[in-house]
């Protein structure tokens, strides 16, 4: 098998790719479906209606959409300076455990301050907590060579750990029995409901406006431009004057930030605590998120929505019909590489050899 | 102190310490085989996911355990095959390429368990590997097959990396394609072979867990252990042998851990901290190591043939 | 009259617009020694990748011992006896010298290798042809010289017997070269033949029985070594073609600009300075003629701030110059670097955002954090429409390109000041108009001559004999990381220049000319 690159962009191909992504998708689903037993259609229907055809199900996507577009946004700063940064789950979680330790009720290290205060605090010290994480790996591979996909990876269990042993201690909710879970956050901490009577809330928000945010950051600062000129050739961003260890460092900053935010907001939006299994992966899903975005800050929101959707459809389709809810997270990965794939075959022709 | 001293004492903590390891000592020997021919497989979490449950599922149907283990091993070179061809073939990145792919067959596995099992709330069983107590060696007769197969693993493959000519081209491939390319070994071919057969491996390490260690599927039952392999490779410095010890170490700290916690000192230290333990000890040794890496030079670097 | 052993049929190959082979036919006798000379970008590494199957001929035909080869197939070229010691190593370092000459030599399937038998072959052949080796050692510690050994020994392992060496002594010093040309008569004497790629004319005269000059990818002249002299060589390698482009004079020459004293950088390798002095001046141009990796990507480098000096002084004006882009750029420093594709442009940010990249962090451009978009989008269109951009428009991304054009906009960038920053000083030119057709050469040409008329020092780093005496008021030869005096043009001829660039000092080089 050869690559060749093709002359010119054949038009046929940007609109054939990502069909093909698409159908390449729908069909091994399909037939992931059949295994199951049950009716394909049947199943899209349900997996539709259920991640988008009702207001309460396009709450409950927005809700789980949340955290995934922020973890998205983290890992969209970091890949497109070209660090690698795997550890947005621990990020968050210990931004989840920050946010606590300064927001926190009795037990915790709740200060007692006015929420007007301490609401932008505790998101300040998710945001910090977040961000020195990913720091170190971040200086390790500058100064020493030190790949930073693996020290990431293994900070997510460290981290883990480590909120497991707080909330097994200093920060375990007395009230809760002993399941291990933290104390809860002052009520008045905690983000609104953006719709009544469902889990969406006001993190969303934030979660839209940091999209935004990082989005005119990388169009309008000079910063932005510093990190993609690093991020796509790193010599010629040197020659042209761009500070590259300066850089480096500020995109560490950024997404360990982003993604200990998501913690701080899920905390606050969703659960008022921390629990060990509050995150379901999303450090991971924004990565995929990401990529399937192509590292644009606003169509991660659009991916996030996209894969959000598709789990809670798929979550409510299992329930009415025999097919796991983990067609989900195939659908996902079978979209990523799909589109990976059609990505690159709209710049190179494969040939057999 | 003296806890520490009876913990050691006691063999069964030894047993405990190897059982822990084996796993690891195949899931290394894989990602081993896949960066000496200078690619990098972040799907090992995945295949070890993928193997543990196909394994599994070969066995509960109705297959004799090796069958269970060598459907195990099929399954992780097709992910494997799958891998070779997005980043050789296609040269996609292999960090994307990897996680797409853990991503890819871990849900598959977990959606195909549940298609085979929908209404069970207790994980079913099936027999799994006997002790080997016919060997007479300490030790290593509380052990079963398959980590007997690990411990063989490692001299068979750092014979085969370093004595045979086809371990030559793998790690030639590694160090410089255009010379391997100008020496008529075709990198494509090789880098495909290395990773087929490392990803067979991750799979195997994948079944270890549910043909031997425990009897049944669990969901999150890998726990990152594919992870671990993957920095356990960098701690070996890439060598066969290394990576047995690394994968010792790091069982020999979770067993440690797990007998910690009832003794004494575990009622002072949280556990999680002795949990931490091998974890942080791989990241010291990444920064040490890194120093003078014997890293495959042409690790993560694609290959275009004839590019100029 | 001895048998043919190769024979080059009509071999042309293209890369995109350039023409790097044209029909180049040539013979190879047995246990003859053919060299194959000319300067950089002749085509010479070309022509041998194309023999030994690392490319294939767009037309044209090889034949080995009398049988056709197989094209683009280096398998197929060691089957046939053919072996290549490349100029850049292809060698494992992390490996042994073993393990890297016998990678490949035995069947993939065979469960072991004969090692016992491969080191005693590998020490037998060492031994024949004079090429000391240690067969365990790794070979990232080996000199140079032993690293070129085991590249040489790779190919006669295999029993090669045409053996191509392309540039072998550019990395060796005088003491490994004389040992190579020791090994090359015993290799000769064993009934190889060889074909030696070199720009050096002495090594050239020495060691080949007959010798193909290649120049602007034509085959221009054979010649047996003993009927020929260093400055027939030269004289073919650099052409006597009439210089259609005449140099206009400068005007008054100003103050010096940019002083460079005893200036040398660190490291080994050819790619560096060793003690380089040279003085540029308002309102001349002062050009540097050379083979390619004898220290101009070390000049380049420390003026336009990728590199630091270490030792001597570099002064701007009256300041120390700094190893900061940024620093430069302010300073009225233009700089075109020599790889515009690699180095010159971020090819996937847009054309716009290329064309103020070294300039977004001066008051013109950015206001604290912030870009001024407007303001730079609207030099960006003046430089593109100044100088002629052409390609997309500014939205499209800077690898779409032409070489023309994307050098035309690094030019344009460089050379158009803005508010606060000082007007062009001192212009660092690499390789201003390598791989361009005539018009964009000569526009290039005329924005340096005009820059140098309105009172810039110009610097032109060029392996282009043409265009360094074209544009050059000074010319110095850059040789091994050392710089001969900047003597006026008019007194250098061809032929002292391209005997200087072999290293003659040049005070030798003007007076044999002129005798």
């Amino acid at each position: 098998m050869r690559l060749e690159k093709r002359s010119a962009r054949s038009s046929a191909a940007l609109v054939l790719a990502p069909t093909g992504a698409v159908a390449f998708t729908l069909i091994v689903s399909a037939l992931l479906v059949l295994w199951a037993g049950a009716p394909v259609l049947r199943t899209y229907g349900l997996l539709f209606q259920g991640g988008f055809g009702s207001v309460f199900a396009l709450s409950e996507t927005l809700t789980r959409a949340t955290p995934l577009v922020l973890t998205g946004l983290a890992a969209t700063v970091a890949f497109k300076a070209r660090l690698f940064n795997i550890g947005a789950e621990g990020q968050l979680y210990a931004g989840a455990i920050a946010a606590v330790a300064v927001g926190g009720l009795h037990g915790g290290s709740g200060f007692d301050a006015p929420p007007w205060l301490l609401f932008p605090l505790m998101l300040a010290a998710a945001a910090l907590a977040g961000a020195l994480l990913l720091l170190g790996p971040a200086l390790l591979k500058l100064r020493l060579g030190v790949d930073e996909v693996v020290t990431t990876l293994l900070l997510n269990f460290i981290v883990l750990l480590g909120v497991g042993a707080l909330l097994d201690g200093p920060m375990k909710d007395p009230g809760a029995l002993g399941w291990p879970q933290s104390v809860a956050l002052q009520g008045d901490l905690e983000l609104g409901k953006l719709i009544a009577q469902t889990r969406v809330h006001t993190g969303l928000v934030w979660a839209i406006g940091l999209a935004a945010l990082l989005w005119a950051l990388m169009k309008y600062t000079v910063l932005g431009f510093d990190i993609r000129a690093l991020g796509a050739n790193a010599r010629a961003a040197a020659f042209a004057g761009v500070p590259v260890t300066r850089t480096m460092v500020a995109v560490a900053l950024l997404s360990g930030a982003l993604a200990g935010l998501a913690g701080a907001i899920e905390v606050a939006g969703r659960t008022g605590y921390v629990t060990l299994d509050m995150s379901p992966g999303y450090g991971y899903g924004g990565i995929v998120i990401a990529m399937l975005a192509g590292l644009h800050p606003l169509g991660v929101l659009a991916a996030g929505v996209f894969v959000a959707g598709v789990q809670v459809g798929a979550d409510s389709m299992s329930r009415a019909l025999a097919v796991p809810t983990y067609i989900a997270d195939v659908i996902v990965a079978a979209s990523l590489l799909a589109v990976l794939v059609a990505t690159l075959l709209t710049q190179y022709r494969v040939r057999m050899r | 102190m003296n806890t520490f001293i009876e913990i050691l004492a006691n063999p069964a903590f030894w047993i405990a310490t190897l059982r822990i390891a084996t796993p690891l000592i195949l899931g290394t020997l894989g990602v081993l085989l896949c960066e000496r021919a200078g690619v990098l497989n972040l799907g090992i979490e995945g295949i070890m996911v993928a193997g543990a449950f196909t394994g599994w599922l070969a066995v509960y149907l109705g297959l004799p355990l090796w069958g269970g283990v060598a459907v195990a091993a099929l399954t992780g070179a097709a992910f494997g095959l799958l891998h070779a061809t997005l980043t050789v073939g296609l040269a996609l990145s292999q960090h994307v390429t990897g996680l797409g792919i853990t991503l890819l067959a871990t849900s598959l596995s977990y959606y195909g368990y549940r298609v085979s099992f929908p209404k069970v709330n207790t994980p079913p069983t099936i027999a799994p590997f006997a002790e080997m107590s016919g060997l007479g060696v300490p030790i290593l007769d509380a052990q079963t097959p398959l980590t007997l197969l690990a411990l063989l693993l490692v001299p068979v493959i750092a014979y085969a990396l370093n004595r045979t000519p086809l371990g030559l081209a793998v790690r030639m491939v590694g160090e410089n394609p255009q010379a391997a390319e100008g020496q008529g070994v075709s990198v494509a071919a090789t880098r495909t072979g290395a990773i087929v057969a490392g990803s067979a491996l991750m799979g195997i390490a994948g079944s270890f867990l549910t043909l031997s260690a425990f009897n049944a599927f669990f969901f999150n039952m890998i726990n990152g252990r594919g992870w671990v392999c993957v920095a356990l490779v960098v701690f070996a410095s890439w060598r066969p042998g290394k990576a047995l010890l690394g994968a010792l170490l790091f069982g020999f700290c979770d067993a440690l851990q797990l007998r910690l916690q009832q003794s004494g000192a575990g009622q002072v230290v949280p556990y999680q901290i002795w949990l931490m333990l091998p974890y942080a000890l791989s990241i010291v040794a990444l920064v040490l190591v890194a120093r003078k890496a014997a890293y495959p030079q042409a690790l993560m670097k694609p290959y275009r043939k004839g590019e100029r | 009259m001895t048998e043919r052993v190769l024979r080059l049929d009509r071999i042309t190959k293209r890369f995109g617009p350039l023409l790097a082979n044209d029909a180049i036919s040539l013979d190879l006798h047995a246990g003859e020694v053919l060299a194959l000379l000319g300067e950089n970008g002749a085509g010479k590494s070309t022509l041998v990748s194309i023999l030994f199957g690392h490319y294939s001929a767009d037309a044209g035909s090889i034949e080995a011992f009398g049988q056709p080869l197989p094209p683009g197939n280096p398998r197929a070229a060691l089957a046939a006896g053919i072996g290549m010691v490349h100029q850049h190593f292809t060698l494992a370092d992390n490996l042994s010298v073993l393990d890297n000459v016998v990678m490949g030599t035995e069947s993939l399937w065979q469960p072991f290798t004969r090692r016992a038998a491969a080191r005693a072959r590998l020490l037998d052949v060492a031994r024949r042809f004079g090429l000391p080796v240690r067969p365990e050692a790794r070979v990232g510690e080996l000199t140079v010289g032993e690293r070129q050994r085991v590249e040489i020994l790779k190919a006669l392992y295999r029993g090669a017997r045409i053996l191509i060496l392309d540039e072998p002594t550019a990395v060796l010093t005088p003491q490994e070269s004389e040992s190579l040309f020791a090994t090359l008569g015993q290799m000769v004497a064993s009934g190889l033949s060889i074909i030696f790629i070199s720009h050096k004319l002495a090594e050239v005269l020495r060691v080949s029985h007959r010798v193909a000059v290649l120049r602007a990818g034509k085959l221009v002249a054979e010649a047996r070594a003993a009927d020929s002299t260093r400055e027939q060589l030269a004289g073919w390698m650099v052409g006597h073609a009439v210089q259609e482009r005449t140099r206009r004079p400068a005007g008054r020459i100003g103050a010096p600009l940019c002083t460079l004293a005893n200036v040398g950088t660190g490291g080994d390798g050819r790619d560096r300075l060793d003690d380089v002095s040279l003085t540029l001046h308002a309102g001349e141009i002062v050009a540097i003629a050379g083979v390619s990796g004898n220290g101009q990507v070390a000049l380049a480098d420390v003026l336009c701030g990728t590199r630091s000096i270490a030792s001597g002084s570099l002064q701007l004006r009256d300041e120390a110059l700094r190893a900061n882009p940024v620093w430069l750029v302010r300073r009225g420093v233009a700089r075109i670097p020599e790889d515009r594709s690699g180095v010159g442009v971020v090819g996937d940010l847009t054309v716009w955002e290329n064309a103020v990249s070294e300039r977004l962090r001066s008051a013109a451009f950015s206001r604290g954090a912030w870009v001024r978009r407007a303001a730079a989008r609207r030099h960006a269109e003046h430089v593109l429409q100044t100088f002629d951009v052409r390609g997309g428009g500014p939205l499209a991304p800077a690898r779409a390109l032409s070489g023309g054009n994307m050098q035309k906009l690094i030019l344009g960038r460089a050379l158009l000041a803005v508010e606060g920053d000082a007007p062009t000083t001192l212009i660092v030119a690499h390789q201003p108009t390598w791989g361009l057709d005539v018009g964009a050469v000569a526009f290039v040409h005329e924005r340096l001559v005009a820059a140098r008329d309105a009172g810039a020092a110009v610097l032109v780093i060029s392996d282009d004999l043409d265009e360094v005496l074209a544009l050059g008021d000074r010319v110095a030869v850059m040789h091994a990381g050392r710089l001969t005096e900047a003597i006026e043009a008019t007194r250098w001829t061809r032929a002292a220049i391209g005997l200087a660039m072999t290293g003659v000092p040049e005070s030798d080089a003007l007076r044999r000319e002129a005798a």
